[in-house]
Parts: C-alpha cells; structure tokens; sequence
C-alpha cells in the first residue's frame, strides 16, 4: 500500500520541485515554508498537475498518466469544496454519482456519510448556511463516499479555530486512517502534524524529503524548516 | 474643511448631471403635446428601437457564450492580444466602424467583391442588417469580456472537483458553467440592451428611411429638418422612459462588472479533451469578423492621409478641445461624487445609494433629449449654435461620468480601506492625507479613466450634429461629412487620424497614471 514518487519533478513556470520518495500506508504530514510547493506535490498525486519527468506509482502500478478522476485518490481543498447553489446531500451524492440520480440506497449512504462525520439532518441545506467548521465535515463525508484509498487534505482546515482543528484531525484519524487508508495532508500547524502522527515531508528549497517520523522532524528541525517555524514550543 | 469642499463638488457635480439629465428632459417635456401626435413613422421607430436593440443584445451574447468558452479553456499564441483587443471596441468611434464595416460589408467591401468573382450579386449592408450588424461588431467583444470574466471567476478548486468526481462535460456544464451563467448573462444582455437602445451614430451612417430609424435618430430629423419640436419632444420623452425603464432593470440584475483581475489566466479542465476544432474554428472566425474592419481603416487609411482636406486638422483640433475639457470635467465630477458616495456612506448609506443609482441612470439620458432639451432652455437667451462646444463638453462629460465613476469608486474605497484608515491613524488629514495615502494608491484609476472620458469624447458623434453651427465641426462629424459627400479617400484618412487620436488619448491619460508607479 505504497505510493511512489520516482525521479519526479515538477515544473510551474519557473518554479520547479523535485521528488524522489516513498508515502506509506497510515498519515504522513507535507510541511515547509510558504510557497515552498506543498500543494504542487498533492496535485501531482491528485492528477492535476502532470510531472515534468518521471513516475508515480501505487501499488507498483504506474498512475502517472491516469485521469484525477480515475485515480485511486480523492482530494479535499482549502475552499471551494461544495458548490453553492447545490444543498449538502446533493453535494455528497456527487461523490457518488456525478448526474445525481441516486437511488434509495445511494441516499441512505449519504445519510450514513453525513452522521458518521457528524451532521444529521443538514442534508437540506446550501453550503453558505454551513459554518467553516461545518463546511469541512460535508467535503470530508463526500471523501468518505468516494472510498479512496488515499485522501488528499490541501489545507481543508486551515481557516478553522485550533480545538476544531484538532477535532477535524481526530475525526480523521478515526473514519480514514484507522480503517487502513492511506491520509496526506499539507498543514501549516506543527500541532497538526503532531496531532495527526505517522511521517512527515519536509517540502523546501526545491525538493520534497523522504518522509522522517514526525516528531522527529519537528523536535529537531534542519535549518530551513527552524526558520520558518521559529520557537514554536516555547508557551507549550 | 475639506470634507465641506468635497461633499460641495460632490453635490454640485451631482446637480449638474441632474439638471443636465433631468432639467433638459422636463424642458423637453414641456413642448410635447398632452395627447401624442406620433405618426405611423414614429410608431415604427420605437418598434425599430426595441427590435433592434433585443436582437443584437441576443445576438451578442449568444455568440459570446461559446466565445468565452473557447477563450477560457485554450491556451494558443496571441490569446492575450486577442483578449486585449476586444477591449477596443468599446473606445472605438462609431463612425470608424462604420467606416470598417462598411469596407468589408460594404457594396464595395471585400466581401461584395469576392462575390462578384463568384458572379453573386454584392451584399448591402444599409438598413437593419446594417445597424444589427454593427451593434454586433461592438457588443460581441463587450459580451464575451463579461462571461470570459464570469468562466475564469469559478474557483480553479471546482474544475479539480468535477476531474476527480469524473465528471462528463454535461455534468461540468449543469453543475459549474449553467449556474455561472444564469448570474452572468442577464447582467450582460441588458447593458448591451441599453448601450444599442440609445444607438444614433450606427443608425444615422447605416439606417434611416421607414425600415431603420431608431428613435434617437429621429429626434434628430425632428429637431434639424422638420423643427419641430412637440414631436422631438414627445419622442424625447418615449426615450426616456425607455431607457430609464431598461437601466432600472439592469440596475437590479447585473453584477458589477470587476475589471480587474486579468483575462490572461486559462482554465485547466479534464473534460475539454474535445471540442478542440470547433474551438479553433469560432476563435478565427471571431478574430477576422472583429479585427478584419479594424485593419481596413488602417490599411486605407495610410493611403488616404495624403488625399485629406486640411480642414481635417482643424477638426482635429476642434474635437481636441472638446474631448480634453470634457475628459476633465466628467474626472472631476466622478471624483467627487465618489468622494461623496463613500463618506456618505458611512453615515447615510440609503442617501449614498441614492447618489450612486441616480449618477449611473444618467446613462440611460439620451445625449439628443440632453441637447434638445439645452437647446430649448438656451433659445430664449442666446443663439444655442453659438454655444455649440460648451454644450457639447457638458454633454460628453455626463455620458463619460458613469464610466469614470465606476472606475473611481472602487479605486477610491480600496485606498480609503487601507491607506486612508493608516494615514489617519499617523494624523495625517485633509490635503495631506490626500495627497500621501489616497493619490498615490487612485491616480492609476484616475488616469485611466481620464483616457477613457477623452477617447470616449473624441469619438462622440452625437450631440455636436444638433448644435455644429456653419464651419465648425468636429472629427467624427467632419468624416461623417466626407463618407456623405463620397470623397471616401479623405474619409479614409480622417478615419485613421480619428481612431488613432482616440487611442493616442486613452494610452496618454493611462500611461501618465502609471508612470513612477510605485505600486
């Protein structure tokens, strides 16, 4: 259950990342420096965003050039997750059926989707009804709906409060990692990365590390990364 | 001290676009009859207005959708200049595109001559075709700016979504470019609506007659052949509440237009692997229909140059000092109404909403209701041809006003929210925080829509033929005259000097805001 990254290297403009490591089963954190191309290496994996050079694989299968929505991974953005004019169920069930003609047992799942990350019976409603907080749980659920392997988080939680936060990460780690998915996420928040666990990519100067333990990385930094994260224990 | 002087600036100039709007309508009002003594002709002209004006709006916009489309999702070389390009047309004297059109439409044009190769009959283009045609020309660049606008205002985060949701174009166009649209075309299709319903120079060179008259021109055959003025004026009056009804309208439904952000940018989608040729085809096709005029006025009119009569210089001159007193007077008034609108704001912001509503109907004032009605008010006092240039910056600068406004409003706000609020929290105040926080962060907005005013200005060939009394004529009029008299090698010429004057202005005025830009 390995994703693979093989020479890669990815061009936007005249920024390019290099990428040559492995992502394991279970929750590695992406960390660097603003700008640095956190999210680049996530659309690289999600498919939007074609390598320059070299491969990825899952499974020993090359994805490289599979279509986003034909890979085995499903992505949940900083903003911009649901569509405003559709209500919360409809916005789920497009997770499973892009035409929206869900049968009775499609809607149950939704319903299911919608309990399991704690919205019963918001299903009604448009998305600007929803708070941040709340905004964040439906595109989790409709995540949860598509039954990836590998679940994408681009900063989904970012615009939260810290005990949200740490809420969201927790609800993570109990509906997807814990059932053996593969979960990468891009935060900004060495609390986040800690509070989610597992590995963590050091993205900067051009080139994402292999993944090291997470608080490994974060209790002793390299140079780079104790410059933009600063004194951050100290007050903990 | 200073906020005694804006807010009087503010008031005035919102005085003088009222009494310019409403006074001269009333004054027309006053001669019309109690009971309408509209002929079958002018019952026809009103049904020619509306027509007209539905079918080019439609028109336009229906061809803009899958214009913006391709635009928005291909990415080819020279897609920038394109969409540069289609800015244009909105400065672009009337006259001179007329004058394009007519060489590639014309009985003359290159499209009759192909034709006569062929041994087809040439295709005329006076009459309606003519006048849809034209509003075609100018409207389709306006159109798919808009909802070019609108496709690439859709979060780059919902194309990801519908790729990795698999979604089928029809699903991407049910679930992201339908609700775009909805929000976006009505806006677009009105204004278009309310730019062609007061056509005059399109319908004075390409229509006329019973078929093609639109109201607008027939005021002016009302006032300058038949005097007579209940009719001008109960037509005036038919004008108005057309327009008001149509701007009201518009006001309710459209989204302000944010010119900011660029065009430049592409949509990456997953599920345009077709359709590619199609594209292509609509983008060329499109590219020729708007730049093909453009090149034949440039093209003949660097051969016509030698052929003009000198007094091609002198209305030069004449349009010069109109369009630069003009330009200022519609800058200043914009600014202090902007001014206005957002302090009141803060303290009234119903009477700030007002302001701001009445100053953008002065759109919908029809410049010949303007002019008649100044004509009539003058009358008693002087000799109106003598006040023929006065009246026509004042004219020009409230159809220019709406324009600068909403280039200067957001300016204004923008630098008030961020360095007004620092520069007064560092105690800066009146002309000094003006001159330190706000210019710096507006005159980018100022110079651009002091260029806009002058271009606009330039090109107006609208109230100046009600008043030109003998031997004064402006640039548009002057070639306008040339075309009638069929000396078209100094048409040709005046058409270049006239459309390069115009852009010489917009470029000047743009490029004097940006200079040791800091920002």
């Amino acid at each position: 259950m390995t994703i693979r990254f093989e020479g890669v290297r990815l061009r936007q403009g005249n920024f390019t990342l290099d990428a040559d490591l492995e992502i394991a089963a279970g929750a590695t954190a992406v960390i660097g420096p603003s700008g640095a191309g956190k999210s680049t290496v996530l659309a690289a994996l999600a498919g939007f965003l074609p390598p320059e050079r070299g491969r990825i694989l899952w499974q020993g299968r090359d994805i490289t050039a599979i279509a986003p929505g034909a890979r085995p991974v499903t992505t949940v953005f900083q903003d911009h997750n649901l569509f405003p004019h559709l209500t919360v169920a409809q916005n789920l069930g497009l997770g499973l059926r892009p035409d929206l003609r869900l049968n009775a047992a499609e809607q149950a799942r939704v319903a299911q989707a919608l309990d399991q990350v704690g919205l019963p019976g918001e299903d009604g409603k448009r998305p600007a009804a929803l708070s941040g907080g709340q905004q964040s749980r439906a595109a989790l659920a409709r995540a949860l709906l598509r039954d990836q392997p590998i679940l994408v988080l681009d900063e989904p939680f970012a615009a939260l409060g810290p005990a949200q936060r740490i809420a969201m990460i927790a609800l993570v780690d109990r509906i997807v990692v814990a059932v053996g998915k593969t979960v990468v996420m891009v935060t900004h928040q060495p609390e986040d990365a800690l509070a989610l666990g597992g590995a963590a990519i050091l993205v900067a100067e051009g080139r994402a590390a292999p993944p090291v333990p997470v608080d490994e990385l974060l209790y002793d930094p390299p140079p780079v990364l104790r410059e933009y994260l600063g004194d951050w224990r100290r007050g903990r | 001290m200073t906020w005694f002087l804006v807010r009087s600036a503010g008031w005035a100039s919102l005085a003088l676009v009222l009494t310019l709007a409403l006074v001269t309508t009333v004054a027309v009002a006053r001669f019309a009859p109690a009971v309408p003594v509209l002929g079958p002709a002018d019952w026809a002209a009103l049904r020619f207005t509306v027509g007209q004006a539905v079918l080019s709006a439609g028109l336009s916009v229906a061809l803009a959708i899958p214009l913006a489309r391709a635009l928005a999702r291909r990415r080819f070389p020279g897609r920038a200049v394109l969409v540069a390009l289609m800015g244009a047309p909105f400065i672009l004297p009337a006259i001179v595109a007329v004058f394009g059109l007519l060489a590639v439409w014309g009985r003359a044009g290159i499209v009759s001559q192909g034709l006569d190769i062929l041994g087809l009959p040439p295709v005329s283009i006076y009459g309606p075709v003519g006048v849809v045609l034209a509003h075609v020309f100018f409207n389709l660049p306006l159109a798919t700016r808009i909802i070019l606008q609108g496709w690439l205002s859709i979060p780059q985060e919902q194309f990801r979504l519908a790729a990795m949701l698999s979604m089928t174009r029809r699903d991407v166009a049910r679930h992201l470019e339908r609700p775009m649209l909805r929000a976006v075309v009505p806006g677009a299709a009105l204004v278009i609506f309310l730019l062609c319903l007061s056509s005059f120079a399109v319908a004075l060179a390409l229509g006329g007659g019973p078929r093609a008259t639109t109201i607008e021109l027939a005021i002016y055959q009302a006032v300058r052949f038949e005097f007579d003025l209940p009719k001008a004026a109960a037509l005036a009056v038919i004008q108005v509440m057309l327009c008001l009804g149509a701007a009201t309208l518009t006001l309710s439904v459209a989204r302000p237009v944010d010119t900011a952000p660029g065009l430049d940018r592409v949509v990456e989608r997953w599920d345009a692997q077709g359709g590619r040729a199609s594209d292509a085809t609509l983008i060329t096709v499109a590219a020729v229909f708007l730049t093909l005029p453009l090149a034949m006025v440039v093209w003949r009119g660097v051969f016509g140059l030698f052929d003009m009569p000198p007094t091609i210089w002198r209305a030069l001159a004449t349009s010069l000092l109109i369009a630069l007193p003009a330009a200022g007077l519609a800058v200043a008034m914009a600014g202090a109404l902007a001014a206005l609108i957002l302090r009141m704001g803060a303290r009234v912001p119903g009477v700030a909403r007002g302001v701001e509503a009445a100053a953008i109907l002065a759109l919908a004032v029809s410049p010949f209701v303007m002019g008649t009605g100044l004509f009539l008010i003058l009358n008693p006092w002087t000799d109106p041809f003598a006040a023929a240039i006065p009246v026509t910056v004042a004219v020009n600068a409230v159809l220019a006003m709406p324009f600068g406004l909403r280039v200067l409003l957001p300016a204004l706000r923008d630098a008030e929210a961020t360095q007004g609020r620092l520069g007064r929290s560092l105690g800066l105040s009146g002309w000094r925080l003006f001159r330190v926080a706000i210019w710096p962060r507006i005159r980018r907005a100022v110079g651009f829509s002091m260029g806009l005013a002058a271009a606009l200005s330039m090109g107006d060939l609208g109230v100046i033929t009600l008043f030109a009394p003998p031997g004064v004529e402006t640039l548009p009029l002057a070639m306008y005259r040339l075309m009638g008299s069929y000396r078209t090698a100094g048409a040709d010429g005046a058409a270049l000097v006239l459309v390069a004057a115009a852009f010489a202005l917009l470029w000047l005025f743009d490029r004097g805001g940006r200079v040791d830009d800091p920002l």
